[in-house]
């Protein structure tokens, strides 16, 4: 296929600059931030810092996949909050796990059709503020309570009371949780690390490497476009706060599987971590670039997305970046930089091993040939879900704002950021250095 | 009759038969109750008596409210209590004749409604406000209870324990709580009070009043219960040999409490012998200086958005909080964000305790945006420096902001003792930097003293102090002199008490003598409490060398580290926030010259003050001083205070005082114009 000029078959796509709050582990109880508050602490220093008034963007695009309950339509709330005006139009997008992603996909394909020409888009979440339901159960009990008149049918009602009517459901593991499969994110990396004959120490491993990494990042002041979130009870947050630096292989061992107990691999440790957070970013076009005069940080590309076995759904990153490469008549080698979204380590480590198996490109990816391997090195270089954390909504929108930063630095030209997805879907994205 | 007989009041009939009366006074933005608005109100009523009507509305077209109350400065020109009688009990034939209307009449209220205004609207059988009006009755703070009725009408509405406490606090509240309390019998959005005020004529239910324990209240045996609890209520908030009005009201009600007929004309004659009084007096013309400073806010149409702070310390944070509380965009600047987090906290602390519903408070922190990398620099229109006092710093700070500033903005120093024309110098454009001193606490402080230095042009001046008004506080111009005008009125009498200290007199004697004079707090804890490192800066920089001005029992005590409320040890101990002497000898040593030595020093700085031009002229410089410290209000600023005891007398006992105790004492020149 030939090569295209611009985003799919559109116009050119730059992105102008992004910014992202810290991303804070959930502590068991609702954090000191709402998705919205989240949201409106990474865009608000984005704006502020533009040549173009604020007045000039076009519209926002926001991933989310929880948004609290008086967060309907969340991209409008931040939008308002912000001070973009009434007249801007705004829309929530959600793809689970790769909302942040489908924001960015969707801003550009608006830039790219020539519809828009400055969109705020970017992905949040406040994973530690997801709600806590009554049961259906329940639900239809007070139905029944609140129709009952007189004291007779009241006290039947109250009779049919249950201890187990009392049971909360909590959306946050029903979330996580496959229904059409019956499994949970976790148990699909169990299949995986089955599948490709992963083991604990390799994930365990994987785990270290990737808090090791966002160590040095941290300790070098390489993640860009961080702004410091402040509290209302006088704290502030300047980074990431999952990391772990005393992690070892050691430490890991000794913690228990938390989804397939006893004998299962995945542990919290391996895992990604449920956290809070937002990544925003400005997509521009380029008669936008050229009125306002704007800097730019990269190009988007195209974006693919794939379907697969919901069981496998850590597998998405192949399924979406095999055609996505094979569309513009790449190979892994000229791949500079890749950000993998690390939902576990097991499921990062299955995509590299399903990336070169033969077999597997042949009979699921339909390539005579394996693309060629990923070099870890330059797989997610500043650590990733794992060591910092996977805000569900967020992560699609910061790792490719990371991955852009990464060319930056390096000097590099192209680089593919993806992830897998809940639900048994793969998106991939494709930029490229300005 | 006809139009040109009506320049205040429009008469309109709909084809319910309902008669709608717009008020709306042809001289002034505001309607308030004159003795030409009453009048033809009266004749108005008058006319529908004859012919009544289906029912009566009445309400405002001005925008900004309803009634805004009595026309204050008609009071100023009352001297005798026999012609204020007649002056009260005009308004309350008035407001009888609406009440005994034999059609149902309904107040129609937006925006404020306040004093005469709320009471004609007691008169009326219904009252509807809008959801965002605020009511009350402010009169105990002019030194008066409300005469016209109010005060017979209210407590049987809705009992005398609300009543009685609007009256004798003089808060305002919300339509929503009006309603909730009966005071208005809906509280409606706007969309909805036209429709309810017709449907409400049109059924004409029967007049609320306070009905079950809250009806009890006003009987005549339980008035002597209750009467002594409101006045314990009263003496928390002021002291009854300095405000005579709440004791007044409360005895007014104790006495005639169920007694419509009796009670109206001992309200005006209560009204009438309070209104002459110098306290009454000297609040109503606290209340003309403060229309005055504010009038002073619109001499520049200046309409600013957009503020940014350099330095969230104390003073630059809870500037951006009050700012952002008041509606403007505010960017707050410092070094890292360990210094602007905890201004942060402070501003939620202060908008949950303003704003308390959390849209509104969302809203306020939403406004309120910290930018440790000055990004709001270049989008502001006033640009206020708040870091601290080194002459240096600031320049240095002031070369990197100027090149950015957008035109036009307004660049502003908090600065309380570096003299602007130091600062200025190193501006491309001196002439644009004026001062912005406000006061600590910012939220709680109304005063803004906006300082101009022989460079600063007027223009810019006149923009800070709209500046000022936009954010709902009260500009005083004063000229760039060491200590500006409050600072240096306040030190002198904070130093004297400091010397009464070291001579033996204990801390909590020397304060009640100032709490006795009328002033809000003694100077020994309001010098703990500014803490004693600032006072001895303020006062080293006033002494301008003369090291006999500054007591050495102040600098030991910040030798020693004992800075005050912030070290928990100054001239107090502090236990839980409370003071606490140190020590209480048994026989303590009192200066006979007490309250003399305090306040004369105080007035002497005054006099000095006016002589040198510090503020324009001496209306000001009360104004300045009532607003910027306090100053007993009833006595109606220290240059009012020396023109009612007697200028000569006072003179003379300052020369007595400086034989008694030196040099600090020597009456400025100045005492020579006041005595003449």
């Amino acid at each position: 296929m030939a090569q295209v000029p611009g985003y799919g078959t559109g116009q050119t796509v730059f992105i102008v600059d992004g910014s992202r709050t810290p991303f804070l582990k959930a502590r068991g109880r609702p954090g000191p931030f709402s998705a919205a508050d989240l949201a409106l602490a990474a865009a608000r220093p984005l704006l502020a810092r533009q040549s173009f008034p604020m007045q000039a963007i076009d519209e926002v695009i926001l991933g989310c996949v929880m948004p609290g309950p008086d967060e309907a339509n969340i991209a409008r709330i931040v939008s308002l909050r912000l001070g973009l005006g009434e007249r801007v139009p705004a829309w929530t997008v959600q793809r689970n796990c790769a909302s942040g992603m489908q924001a960015l996909d969707c801003a550009a394909q608006s830039i790219a059709q020539g519809r828009a020409e400055l969109v705020l888009a970017g992905g949040v979440e406040a994973m530690s503020h997801a709600p806590v339901l009554l049961s259906p159960a329940m639900v239809d009990w007070l139905a029944d309570w609140y129709a009952a008149r007189d004291l007779g049918t009241r006290l039947k009602t109250l009779s049919r009371l249950r201890p187990t009517h009392l049971k909360p459901v909590i959306a946050l593991l029903r979330g996580l949780t496959d229904p059409v499969v019956g499994l949970t994110m976790g148990q699909t990396a169990e299949n995986l690390a089955q599948r490709f004959n992963i083991t604990r120490e390799q994930m365990d491993a994987y785990a270290v490497e990737s808090h090791r990494r966002l160590a040095r990042a941290q300790h070098q002041g390489l993640l860009g476009g961080l702004e410091v979130l402040y509290d209302r009870d006088g704290n502030y947050y300047f980074a990431d706060d999952g990391l772990r630096r005393d992690s070892s292989v050691d430490q890991l061992a000794k913690l228990k599987p938390v989804f397939d107990k006893p004998f299962g691999l995945v542990t919290a440790g391996n895992s990604a971590q449920v956290t809070d957070g937002a990544a925003c970013l400005i997509l521009a076009s380029a008669a936008a670039v050229e009125k306002h005069q704007l800097p730019v940080l990269g190009k988007l590309i195209d974006c693919a997305w794939a379907g697969l076995d919901p069981a496998q759904m850590g597998l998405g990153p192949v399924y979406a970046m095999a055609p996505l490469l094979a569309r513009h008549g790449l190979r892994s080698a000229d791949i500079d930089y890749w950000e993998i979204n690390e939902a576990f380590a097991a499921q990062v480590l299955a995509c590299l091993a399903a990336w070169d198996d033969a077999n597997f490109c042949r009979d699921e990816l339909h390539l005579d040939v394996p693309l060629g391997g990923i070099d870890r090195a330059h797989l997610n270089i500043d650590g990733g879900g794992v060591s910092l954390g996977h805000p569900v909504g967020a992560s699609g929108a910061r790792i490719v704002l990371h991955l852009l930063h990464v060319l930056k630095r390096n000097n590099a030209q192209r680089g593919v950021a993806s992830l897998c997805i809940g639900g048994g879907q793969g998106g991939a994205m494709l930029v490229e250095a300005p | 009759m006809t139009d040109s007989e009506h320049h205040h009041w429009r008469l309109d009939t709909d084809a319910d038969g309902i008669a709608w009366l717009h008020f709306n006074k042809a001289d002034g933005s505001t309607n308030v109750l004159s003795s030409a608005t009453l009048a033809e109100l009266d004749t108005q009523l008058t006319a529908l008596a004859a012919q009544p009507p289906r029912g009566l509305v009445i309400l405002s077209d001005k925008a900004n409210g309803f009634i805004a109350g009595a026309d204050v400065k008609e009071f100023t020109a009352l001297t005798d209590s026999a012609s204020a009688m007649v002056l009260i009990e005009r308004g309350q034939a008035v407001l009888n004749r609406l009440a005994k209307m034999p059609f149902p009449t309904l107040a129609l209220i937006h925006g404020f409604c306040l004093g005469g205004g709320l009471e004609l609207a007691l008169a009326c059988r219904y009252r509807i406000a809008e959801d965002e009006s605020r009511l009350g009755l402010p009169e105990v703070r002019l030194g008066i209870h409300p005469g016209f009725g109010g005060s017979v009408r209210l407590p049987p509405l809705i009992g005398a324990p609300a009543a009685m406490d609007l009256m004798l606090s003089g808060r305002t509240v919300r339509a929503r709580a009006a309603a909730k309390m009966g005071l208005v019998d809906y509280a409606v959005p706007q969309r909805h009070l036209l429709r309810a005020a017709r449907r409400m004529i049109l059924d004409a239910p029967t007049a609320k009043h306070a009905r079950g324990w809250k009806g009890w209240t006003n009987h005549q045996w339980v008035r002597p219960l209750l009467a002594p609890l409101f006045k314990q209520q009263v003496a928390k908030r002021a002291r009854a040999d300095h405000y005579p009005a709440p004791t007044a009201l409360i005895d007014l009600w104790r006495k005639y409490g169920d007694q419509p007929i009796r009670m109206l004309p001992e309200e005006a004659r209560s009204v009438a012998n309070l209104i002459v009084t110098p306290t009454a007096q000297n609040l109503v013309r606290v209340f003309l200086l403060q229309d005055r400073l504010k009038s002073l806010g619109r001499a520049d149409d200046f309409k600013p958005q957009h503020v940014h702070v350099v330095g969230a310390g104390i003073m630059g944070g809870d500037i951006a909080a009050w700012c952002a509380l008041r509606g403007l965009h505010v960017t707050l600047q410092d070094q890292t964000p360990e210094r602007v987090a905890p201004a942060i906290k402070r501003a939620y602390a202060l908008f949950q305790q303003q704003l308390k519903l959390p849209r509104l408070i969302n809203a306020a922190m939403d406004r309120l945006v910290p930018d440790c990398h000055g990004r709001g620099v270049g989008c502001a229109d006033v640009v206020i420096e708040a870091i601290y006092e080194n002459r240096e710093a600031k320049q240095a700070l002031y070369s990197v902001l100027e090149p950015q500033l957008k035109p036009g903005a307004l660049l502003a120093t908090n600065t309380s003792s570096i003299p602007l024309q130091e600062l200025c110098t190193t501006l491309q454009q001196p002439a644009r930097l004026v001062g912005l001193h406000f006061f600590n606490p910012v939220a709680k402080m109304q005063l803004i003293e906006v300082v101009s230095s022989p460079d600063t042009d007027p223009q810019q001046a006149a923009r800070a102090a709209a500046f000022a008004r936009r954010i709902d506080r009260l500009p005083l111009p004063v000229t760039s002199t060491p200590g500006f005008l409050v600072n240096r009125i306040l030190m002198p009498y904070l130093l004297e008490a400091v010397n009464l200290e070291a001579e033996g007199v204990p801390a909590n004697l020397i304060d009640k003598a100032a709490l006795d004079f009328g002033m809000p707090m003694g100077p020994i804890l309001l010098a703990d409490t500014v803490g004693l490192d600032i006072c001895l800066s303020v006062a080293d920089i006033l002494a301008r060398g003369r090291d006999d001005l500054v007591p050495a029992r102040l600098r030991e005590r910040v030798l020693a580290g004992r800075l005050g409320k912030k070290t928990g040890q100054g001239f107090y101990r502090y236990t839980n926030g409370k003071p606490v002497p140190l020590h209480s000898p048994s026989r303590p040593h009192v200066s006979p010259d007490l309250t003399d030595r305090l306040m004369l020093r105080l007035l002497n700085e005054a006099v000095a003050c006016l002589r040198e031009g510090v503020v324009s002229d001496a209306d000001l410089l009360d104004a300045g001083v009532i607003f910027g410290t306090g100053f007993a209000p009833f006595r109606g600023g220290p240059l009012q205070y020396i023109k009612s005891s007697g200028a000569a007398q006072l003179l003379a006992r300052l020369r007595v005082l400086e034989q008694r105790y030196g040099a600090r004492f020597a009456p400025d020149p100045g005492w020579a114009a006041l005595t003449v």
